[in-house]
């Protein structure tokens, strides 16, 4: 089970950051509050700009121009060892560091200056430990909480510090500690090792310098990525000789947190070569199906990637927690006003009384304002309870134990996958019962994401719907059977015979080279699995159309380096691979450059739809009727790319290879370099046809949404499908039904006119929306705010909303705008790296873990395995939580002003002389012990309806929406609730006191009697009061209310016994067997 | 074959109650069938109580009688702002038996005891007996930690400094005589206060244990020679001492003085005149208080006290009103259902 971590995915909730590409170009500053981690990376003067790294050489890191200031004069290298540190504390700092950490919070600051007020004998009305017990153990279980994980991290730095790696020291292969590497220095990394920093691959036991190595640490994702070390580092480093001859100087860029580029340069005997991500073997990474790989260190221990890619994350607050926070703020205004009130009646009291009363002189000759003074900080300290300090403690174990119960709830498990739904902060869970809008992505969201190759078009006729070989349509036909074909796959589906039989006969030569194309152009790896291929895909639409290829008899078998080779209807094949363009989300294509065997050089590239016909050659022909075929695909919500080739004549290629190696070599903006030469080869493209795959809708997604619609909660759709798939989509599952009116974006003077008319939907083309830096439409500030604002007052009337054709900045834009300009609680959930950004954008981000590699489970709050589980999370868990800590909240307001006020109350009856009403002990122990536990069960098990009842009713969740449940209406309810109970609390003891004789004939009315009889009322009432309350009754809860009951009375016993007033005389003064009073509620 | 599938994967949730938040559970519906005959049984209750408790309080007797004296026509009135010693008597008649036991009370009103550092003026560990701190009282007891020559003193604080001091007799006036009623001070204080809150030092004679304090400023007499009669009830265990220095809780007080429980009066004051002679010597008139001496019986329920028979009878009638309104409401709302 605890299979050995990376450091970065530290054992505490607040982790990764995950930068993204989209950080560089905002296209509107204000609207992304997303964490810019680059920005905040330390630039020094005197600095280099960039890292050097020199091979097998220590002593060149020390040279004084690595050197930073440290601490005054004394001066360190700027290059980090390869120890790491993600412990906060060691046993000298943890006190002092644990307390200024714990006093940062408003809550544990005003207690310790109460503390220091009680100190103060002049105003001490209340003795030291009344607070000071409270807050140490508040303090103490925080601290205990941070040393437990402390710990946990120390001892997985150790583990991590110590693990053994191969060093190239003194000319030899030593074994070493991970935290001895240096950087510069030579490793040897064999087989299912982890990588100890990032390193940059020299070379390796396979051909090629290839090096395979799972990320699973780093991003989460479990298929083999392939690293390719130099050619020229390749050929000549193999031997431990070799090696340790290796003095090349790397040049690359500053330590940084980006997982997805690096770049630099090597200089080596003259020579420069370009160095890039793929080169990089990465900490945390992990070693596989390589014997043996020769690395040189290039970011040690705290620069590598992976740690700088901790630790820094945005902090999400509640709504909850900002309301809670005012109260707070409220009721220490509150405290401030009754503590002046009684501070003037003080004052006037003792004119008219306490001057004048020769027993009550206490020889001091402070005037009467100066008393009235003092008496306001004696009554600050009396009535400090007002304000909670077992608050904070106490809502953070409530959540703590929400989250725990997402964590358990088999219902969100996931057998399949066996994944368990994770709840990964512990501060959000009652936000998850007041959620308005829900942003989702849709491929791998709402999808399965498992990608089926389902149509095609080829030279303008369509293939894949039922058809016998001769090419007649049926209604239904049985599954091609593929035994033809030795390397087929089983589970491939496919039901258009004449297709098959048209590639078996080998005539229609388009057909020929779609599929050739399709085994030819990606970036899938292949691992021979007992004799079986097994392809392994960066993403499932890869893996799907090379698996369509394979069926179709172009089964593509291994590749190197700079070769593919290919099984073309059984005759093997292997093509030189020149350059590959690769794909990203902005190129939204890919392509790749290949030499024939027979010399010819051929550009195949495969693309969305709208990237490729703005590159299409003029004479290039079925463009129509692809075009055709593509809307009938996406009418049936199948993802659509388009195949083209292009022949490259050899001296055209041998002019634009040299630019491309150029752009290669840039330091400076390489990305955008290679941008434009890829740009200058990517045109003319002779278009071949279309491929459509099918991706399923996730189980239980229509219901899902229909439920969470009830419940009053708008989903937004966003994707970067086209129109008429989006919309088929949202048909499919149940977002839009024929209720609905559509609306689309392009139709914004409509839009306009029909404002005020409900229930409709609009589509909105986002890519339409104009960015500051258009030039031909220079928009001002004003003007772009009102149509923002436009935008989401219009898409937020609608009942649901898909954005199509949006890019993951826009989609966190989006998000952004509706938290910006409808004050609402948005949830975002996805499931791939474009999703990170909203993720993080939302009040509560959502990742699934799916087929994208676990980027988006990394950023998230939530994270389980299905679409399906919303549902339960927001409606069970989320709604739960919400009632929980709302009764919770309002209760523990109530029980303290119905503790506090009877000193209120008592005061005018002691000439506001700021006795209190209660026993010192009795005030120290009433949050501690005898209220709070019940309080807590009701916060932590309450439930009003049952879990089935609450999915089945999707409208008990409103009240949360409208935050009804805690706001402040209730909060003054709990204030006069908790007035009311203290004024009986006081009065009817008052009555029952005041002139009256006990039994035996004693005066009852003295001030213990008084004190235990208010208290012990005031126990009962609480206690009786939080039974009413509680909705679901356990044994637990039963014995909780009796337990705090018993425990007052254990406590009063003990406290007032004989014995403990021996020992202590002036401490347990409350001395005496207390007479049941006969009065009850 | 649940169970199975469970071992294979520790990923798996465990399927408990807890987990799963399926806790076996009451869940109480307070549907109107059980809230309307609670309130009606719990509202009978409590008038019942308090019609009890209210009879119980009306039998009970009661005389009291104020001697502040701010009347000029007052017996006590000379003694008002009298600095020597002064006596004045009252006189007053019983119409008929006044059950016994009867409890003799003295009572200050206006008073404040309760205040706060009025009530922390004292030294728990003199108290105690402990020497040490005969010798250096606690500094809570400011200003009456030590006197003007910075000697100790003890009981310090102004809570012993203000003890009250004026003292009372009771005569029955039979066939024109004054017959002294026997007053019976002992066991008068809490029993915890006599044996283990207030202690004498362990000296013999007692009065050693005093050498070099002084007594109260206020005080006539040291704390061990408060009762002439009887040596033991002397220093810090006095019973006047100790009911003293238990303080009341709120500025209207009685303090419990003398039982009447000897002689012909065992079974209470015949019906007849009684004079009260009063030593008067504790000042109240400067702060308005006033002072009083309350005769009274107790039964079952303690003292004389309507307050809290009326007040269960008013939380009794307010629950039986709110389930007559529930009733009604109930009733409508059921055939608004119906229709």
């Amino acid at each position: 089970m605890s299979r050995p971590r990376a450091i970065a995915a530290a054992p505490n909730d607040e982790e990764m950051p995950y930068s993204d590409d989209e950080t560089d170009d905002e296209l509107d500053d204000e609207l992304d509050e997303g964490s810019e981690s680059e920005a905040d990376e330390p630039q020094e003067a005197d600095r280099p700009a960039e890292q050097q790294v020199k091979a097998n050489d220590r002593a060149y890191h020390q040279l004084p121009e690595f050197k930073k200031k440290v601490f005054l004069c004394i001066k360190k290298s700027r290059y980090s060892g390869n120890a790491i540190k993600t412990y906060k504390y060691n046993v000298i700092t943890f006190l002092p560091l644990n307390l200024y950490e714990q006093f940062k919070r408003v809550a544990n600051i005003y207690f310790l200056a109460l503390l220091i007020l009680q100190i103060i004998p002049d105003i001490s009305t209340l003795p030291w430990y009344t607070t000071l017990i409270p807050l140490v153990i508040v303090l103490g279980i925080t601290a205990i909480k941070d040393l437990v994980d402390d710990l946990a991290r120390h001892r997985m730095d150790k583990e991590v510090n110590n693990r053994k790696c191969e060093v190239l020291l003194d000319g030899r292969f030593k074994e070493s500690r991970w935290m001895d590497i240096q950087v510069g220095d030579v490793v040897r990394i064999k087989k299912n090792d982890f990588i100890p920093a990032d390193i940059l691959l020299l070379s390796s036991s396979e051909p090629n310098s290839l090096c395979y190595v799972e990320t699973a640490e780093l991003d989460g994702e479990t298929n083999l990525k392939f690293k390719m070390g130099l050619r020229v580092t390749d050929e000549r480093l193999q031997e431990e000789r070799e090696l340790a001859q290796f003095n090349a100087l790397i040049e690359c860029e500053e330590p940084n947190n980006r997982l997805d580029k690096f770049t630099g340069t090597m200089l080596w005997d003259g020579d420069r070569y370009p160095l890039e991500l793929d080169n990089m073997l990465l900490r945390g990474c992990k070693i596989r199906n390589t014997d043996v790989c020769h690395g040189l260190v290039i970011f040690a221990g705290a620069d590598t990637k992976i740690m700088r890619n901790g630790g820094k994350t945005r902090f999400k607050r509640t709504k909850i927690d900002e309301l809670m926070n005012y109260m707070v703020y409220t009721i220490f205004a509150l405290l401030i006003l009754v503590s002046a009130g009684l501070a003037i009646g003080h004052s006037f009291w003792y004119n008219d009384i306490g001057a004048n009363a020769w027993y009550l002189n206490d020889g001091k000759s402070h005037t009467t304002a100066y008393r009235g003074f003092l008496s306001f900080w004696g009554y600050i300290i009396v009535l400090n309870t007002m304000v909670p300090i077992s608050l904070y403690v106490s809502v953070e174990v409530i959540r703590l134990g929400q989250s725990k119960f997402i964590n358990w709830d088999l219902q969100m498990y996931y057998s399949e996958k066996d994944t368990p739904a994770k709840s990964r902060t512990t501060t959000l869970n009652e936000q998850l019962g007041q959620i308005q809008y829900i942003f989702s992505d849709k491929t791998g969201t709402l999808t399965q994401n498992i990608m089926q190759f389902k149509k095609c078009t080829i030279a303008g006729r369509s293939y894949g719907g039922p058809t016998t070989s001769e090419g007649v349509s049926l209604d239904k036909i049985k599954p091609v059977d593929w035994t033809w074909n030795r390397h087929a796959d089983r589970k491939f589906q496919f039901v258009d015979h004449f297709l098959v039989a048209n590639i078996k006969s080998k005539k229609d030569k388009d057909v020929l080279e779609f599929f050739k194309l399709l085994s030819l152009c990606h970036t899938v790896m292949v691992e021979s699995k007992d004799g079986e291929l097994v392809y392994q895909a960066a993403s499932p639409d890869e893996g799907a159309l090379v698996t369509a290829a394979r069926n179709f008899g172009f089964v593509f078998l291994s590749r190197t380096q700079d070769t593919i080779t290919v099984s073309e209807m059984g005759q093997e094949a292997t093509y030189e691979m020149l350059a590959l363009l690769d794909f990203n989300s902005d190129r939204k294509r890919m392509s790749i450059i290949l030499k024939f065997p027979d010399g010819r050089i051929r550009l195949y590239c495969k693309g969305a739809d709208t990237v490729i016909y703005e590159r299409l050659s003029p004479n290039t022909r079925h463009k129509e009727t692809t075009q055709t075929a593509l809307d009938i695909f996406a009418n049936e919500t199948l993802r659509t790319l388009c195949l083209c080739y292009k022949d490259i004549s050899a001296s055209e290629f041998e002019a634009w290879s040299r630019r491309h190696k150029e752009a290669q070599l840039n330091m400076v903006d390489r990305e955008a370099a290679l941008d434009r030469v890829y740009e200058d080869i990517e045109k003319d493209l002779m278009l071949i046809g279309a491929t459509a795959i099918e991706d399923k809708l996730q189980d239980g997604v229509p219901e899902t949404i229909a439920n969470l619609a009830k419940a009053g909660i708008k989903i937004w759709v966003l994707t970067g499908d086209k129109k008429e798939t989006a919309e088929n989509i949202g048909y499919s599952c149940q977002l839009l039904t024929d209720k609905m009116q559509i609306h689309y974006g392009e139709d914004n003077e409509i839009l306009y006119e029909k404002k005020k008319k409900r229930r409709r939907l609009r589509l909105r083309r986002l890519g339409r929306r104009q960015t500051p830096s258009n030039p031909q439409d220079p928009m001002n500030e004003q003007e772009k705010e009102m149509r923002q604002v436009d935008f989401v007052n219009m898409a937020c009337e609608c009942e649901a909303v898909i954005c199509c054709r949006v890019t993951p900045k826009q989609k966190a834009n989006v998000v952004s705008l509706v938290k910006k300009y409808k004050k609402a609680v948005t949830l975002s959930i996805g499931d791939g790296a474009n999703d990170v950004n909203m993720i993080k954008t939302a009040d509560i981000g959502v990742g699934i873990s799916g087929q994208e590699g676990m980027q988006a489970v990394m950023s998230s709050d939530y994270a389980f395995a299905q679409f399906c589980y919303l549902q339960r999370l927001l409606l069970v868990h989320g709604r739960w939580s919400y009632i929980r800590m709302c009764k919770f909240l309002r209760f523990f307001f109530f029980k303290n002003f119905a503790f506090t006020l009877v000193h209120f109350w008592y005061s005018f009856f002691n000439g506001y002389s700021s006795q209190t009403a209660y026993e010192d002990w009795f005030i120290t122990l009433y949050n501690l012990a005898y209220s709070s536990l019940p309080v807590l069960l009701v916060g932590l098990l309450d439930q009003d309806v049952n879990d089935d009842l609450s999915l089945k009713v999707p409208t008990l969740y409103l009240p949360g929406q409208q935050g009804s449940l805690f706001n402040y209406k209730n909060f003054f309810i709990s204030l006069f609730h908790g007035i009311f109970v203290s004024l009986i609390i006081f009065f009817i003891p008052y009555g029952a006191f005041l002139q009256t004789m006990g039994q035996d004939g004693e005066a009852p009315s003295d001030y213990q009697s008084f004190a235990v009889v208010t208290a012990s009322s005031l126990i009962f009432v609480v206690n009786l009061q939080i039974s009413l309350d509680t909705l679901y009754w356990t044994f637990v809860s039963c014995f909780a209310v009796l337990g705090s009951i018993a425990i007052y009375f254990g406590i009063m016993f003990d406290i007032h016994s004989a014995g403990i007033h021996v020992i202590f005389p002036s401490v347990f003064t409350f001395t005496g067997r207390v007479t049941a009073q006969h009065y009850c509620f | 074959m649940v169970k199975e599938e469970q071992e294979e994967s520790p990923n798996r949730p465990d399927n408990t109650a807890f987990t799963q938040q399926r806790l076996p559970a009451w869940q109480p519906i307070l549907s109107a069938s059980i809230v309307i005959p609670m309130f009606v049984l719990i509202g009978a209750a409590f008038i019942g109580v308090g019609v009890a408790l209210f009879i119980a309080s009306r039998d009970i007797q009661l005389q009291e009688l104020d001697y502040t004296g701010d009347d000029s026509a007052h017996p006590c009135y000379k003694c008002r702002s009298s600095t020597e010693k002064c006596t004045c008597s009252m006189t007053f008649s019983i119409p008929n038996l006044f059950k016994g036991p009867v409890f003799f009370y003295y009572g200050l009103t206006n008073y404040f005891q309760n205040q706060r550092k009025y009530g922390a003026s004292k030294d728990d560990n003199q108290l105690y007996g402990d020497l040490d701190y005969f010798k250096d009282p606690s500094s809570s007891c400011d200003p009456y930690t030590r006197d003007s020559r910075n000697i100790p003193i003890v009981p310090c604080g102004a809570l012993a400094n203000s003890m009250f001091n004026d003292t009372f007799s009771l005569s029955h006036v039979v066939n024109g005589t004054q017959k002294i009623v026997p007053l019976n001070g002992k066991g008068i204080a809490w029993w915890t206060d006599y044996n283990v809150k207030f202690r004498n030092p362990s000296v013999t004679p007692l009065i050693n244990a005093f050498n070099g304090t002084k007594k109260p400023t206020n005080w006539p007499k040291p704390i061990y020679e408060l009762d002439t009669t009887d040596v033991y009830n002397n220093g810090f265990i006095n019973q006047d001492f100790l009911v003293w220095m238990r303080r009341a809780a709120l500025p209207d007080f009685r303090k419990l003085y003398r039982r009447i429980t000897h002689d012909d009066y065992v079974n209470g004051l015949p019906a007849g005149n009684y004079t009260l002679t009063i030593e008067y010597n504790y000042p109240v008139y400067s702060f308005n208080g006033r002072k009083k001496v309350v005769l009274s019986n107790v039964s079952w329920m303690g003292g004389k006290n309507d307050f809290l028979g009326i007040a269960y009878i008013v939380v009794g009638s307010m629950c039986v009103v709110m389930s007559i309104v529930m009733l009604i409401v109930y009733a409508k709302f059921k055939f608004a259902e119906d229709d």
